[in-house]
């Protein structure tokens, strides 16, 4: 085996990972505070990617990328006003079924919408081209989208740890019930936690768009290696998200420089198999007590 | 206890039931002829599923227009065929309840398998217009099910052909890169098989699940091998993901493919469509009824068909004729469409008809090139279309030589 290009793979199934964790953090934001598994996360993913679509004619891809986001988060605080907030002290199967049928409606909205054939997404003109590393070589674009994808995790990473929000947030996670006793009011940091969460995807649909076809489906097609992501890393756990992002994205790269590559989705799901056997909570997973 | 009262009600029931139950049956040969349409709308076929739907619901529009078939109107029955389970069940359902005259449709292998094995039951027909596999046509054959679609081994000797003519098969090596499932591993094999026969070499090989979306990985492992040929028998969503990546990658070597479906070029844009790819109809084909076609569905939908709208038009097409010339039994239609005799306009310069010893049918297939994106005059037109192969000299019938997938027996 060419041993420079065994570790070439591994460095790009790294950088592969940073994609997975855009759409994870955001799902495992939600499921931390409130417990709702939003099957939906995905959709929202596909919302962006059409209105970066729809709206890059109108203020070019940098203005999108700004713009898409705070929509599609304006659109998570209503769907938390609407939807979440009605499931938060009910079995979590019911948060499923409600979020897993609001995923369909969204799908077949722009499926009614925008038609079901995949649409194309020009690359813009900036980001074009490639970058050598040595004989790495690696696309420009993507090196941007791992820049941003760092960025907001910084960005979620401070906002979580450094700031007042963060700390009600955090104690939300743990013991809603005290936090309550204790004056604090909840419901407008769940609204807030949804919008950043599905803002999250929002942003991760536009990075996606100019390397991906997009189509009605594909949300569906990324939401199930998110929650594989989540559920390694484990419940409430910021660098657990993290690590299992870059492990699931390590894990891919690895079986297909090995020429095992019609095996490389299933390393994922067997590499949550055995996590969750040693770890039933995940690699980093906290105990939270309403959730055991 | 049964009372005296109850009696009465019974053979009052019973009574109307004799009287009226006839009824229905003649109303069958008055009434409309339900034809069910079974095709993925949801999923990494359903984008193509979406064109075979409104190239279906066109056809029959225009032929109910005209005055339907004898008179009689079409019913379209129009279902999401999901997995091949479901589509299965859905198959039979429409059969038994709906009392479908034949069955239209599909675009995956594995779901036209269990659609055929239900019609053959029933001995009803189906026509399948999008599913490629070989296997269908060869071990896996039925005695009612009909291809409209053409087989892998027609755009693999096609494809191949022009391959071959471009230097790019003989001494030369190739990575090919396969969607893991019925579909690309037929394809695979026939691809293998053509590049030795023709003196070529395999740089490299990778099966690739269909539900991964990066490529960057094998990007990384195609340009270490340095092939002279890049060549994928991926399918759906897949392979404009793979083009896009391709162009971001800046990878040089051609790419080629032995299967494809021209919506996938429009969602790879013209920036990054690239290569020579068959298929087996384009809007840019140049005859009358074909460019009729591409005017009626841009009128209706505001965008042109591409090949799998073209199979299901045809399909309806190729059914309604068979039942003006036969009526409506299954095994009357059956005998009609494999007479060879029996010759279809399919839309292109030579009529078409189906081989008899495997149910394709045989017709002329393209291959589309991409332009350079300065040269793309619209958002469709980013490709040119081949003329048609075989030459107007050669014979059907060498498209589908060196076919895999086993032999067609219909079970005699």
């Amino acid at each position: 085996m060419n041993f420079f290009l065994f570790g070439a793979q591994l460095l790009n199934g790294l950088l592969d990972g940073f994609y997975y964790m855009l759409i994870a953090l955001g799902l495992s934001l939600i499921f931390s505070l409130g417990g709702i598994v939003n099957l939906a996360h995905g959709a929202f993913y596909a919302i962006g990617a059409y209105l970066a679509l729809v709206l890059t004619p109108y203020l070019s891809f940098f203005g999108v990328l700004i713009v898409v986001p705070l929509i599609v988060a304006g659109l998570g605080v209503v769907t938390e006003r609407l939807l979440f907030t009605r499931f938060y002290r009910v079995d979590p199967l019911y948060s499923l079924l409600v979020t897993f049928g609001l995923a369909m409606v969204i799908e077949q909205g722009l499926r009614w919408w925008f038609g079901a054939p995949p649409q194309a997404y020009a690359m813009p003109d900036a980001l074009k081209g490639q970058v050598f590393l040595g004989d790495f070589v690696y696309s420009r674009y993507r090196l941007f989208l791992i820049g941003m994808a760092v960025a907001a995790m910084v960005g979620v990473w401070l906002l979580l740890n450094r700031t007042s929000f963060g700390r009600i947030v955090r104690a939300g996670i743990q013991n809603p019930d005290i936090l309550g006793a204790m004056g604090i009011s909840l419901r407008p940091y769940l609204s807030a936690v949804a919008g950043i969460a599905i803002g999250l995807a929002g942003l991760a649909g536009v990075l996606m768009a100019p390397i991906y076809p997009i189509h009605p489906a594909m949300g569906a097609e990324i939401v199930t290696a998110a929650f594989v992501v989540v559920v390694i890393g484990g419940l409430g756990s910021f660098w657990g998200v993290v690590l299992a992002a870059l492990l699931v994205g390590l894990v891919k790269g690895f079986m297909i420089a090995v020429d095992q590559s019609a095996m490389s989705m299933a390393a994922i799901y067997m590499l949550m198999f055995v996590v969750l056997l040693l770890r039933p909570r995940g690699l980093m997973g906290s105990r939270i007590l309403r959730f055991e | 206890m049964p009372t005296r009262r109850h009696l009465l009600a019974t053979s009052a029931v019973l009574g109307c039931l004799a009287v009226f139950g006839p009824l229905p049956a003649l109303a069958q040969d008055t009434g409309p002829i339900t034809i069910g349409h079974l095709t993925p709308r949801t999923g990494f076929l359903g984008p193509l599923g979406e064109y075979a739907v409104m190239a279906a619901d066109l056809a029959v529009e225009e032929i109910n227009a005209a005055g339907g078939i004898g008179g009689r109107q079409i019913e379209l029955i129009k279902e999401d065929s999901v997995n091949p389970q479901t589509a299965s069940t859905k198959a039979e359902r429409m059969i038994e309840r709906d009392n479908v005259v034949a069955i239209v449709g599909e675009i995956s292998s594995a779901s036209a398998l269990t659609i055929g094995q239900t019609t053959e039951r029933a001995k009803k027909v189906f026509i399948n217009t999008g599913a490629n596999s070989d296997a269908l046509r060869g071990a896996d054959c039925k005695k009612h099910m009909f291809h409209v679609e053409t087989q892998n081994a027609m755009y693999v000797n096609a494809e191949g052909q022009h391959l071959l003519n471009e230097g790019m098969v003989d001494g030369k090596t190739w990575y090919l890169l396969t969607a893991d499932y019925a579909f690309g591993h037929d394809l695979l094999e026939g691809a293998k098989a053509f590049l030795e026969r023709n003196n070529g070499s395999i740089a490299g090989d990778d099966l690739v699940p269909t539900d991964a979306t990066d490529f960057s990985s094998y990007l990384l492992k195609i340009r270490d091998a340095k092939p002279d040929v890049v060549v994928t028998n991926l399918a759906g969503t897949q392979i404009s993901s793979f083009l896009k990546q391709y162009d971001e990658f800046g990878l040089e070597p051609p790419v080629a493919g032995f299967g494809f479906d021209t919506a996938l070029a429009w969602a790879a844009g013209p920036e990054s469509f690239r290569g020579t790819w068959p298929t087996v109809w384009t809007h840019q084909v140049d005859t009358e009824r074909s460019q009729a076609f591409v005017k009626a569905f841009t009128d209706k939908y505001g965008k042109p068909p591409e090949n799998q709208a073209f199979g299901d038009y045809v399909a309806i097409h190729i059914l309604k004729q068979a039942i003006e010339a036969v009526g409506t039994d299954g095994e009357a239609i059956t005998a009609y469409l494999e007479d060879p005799s029996n010759t279809f306009d399919v839309m292109k310069n030579r009529p078409g008809y189906f081989n008899p010893d495997n149910h394709q049918l045989m017709q002329e297939v393209y291959t589309i090139t991409a332009l350079p994106a300065d040269q793309a005059t619209s958002e469709w037109d980013i490709f040119i279309t081949s003329d048609p192969v075989p030459a107007a000299d050669q014979e059907f019938e060498t498209l589908i030589q060196d076919a895999v997938g086993g032999t067609c027996s219909f079970g005699e």
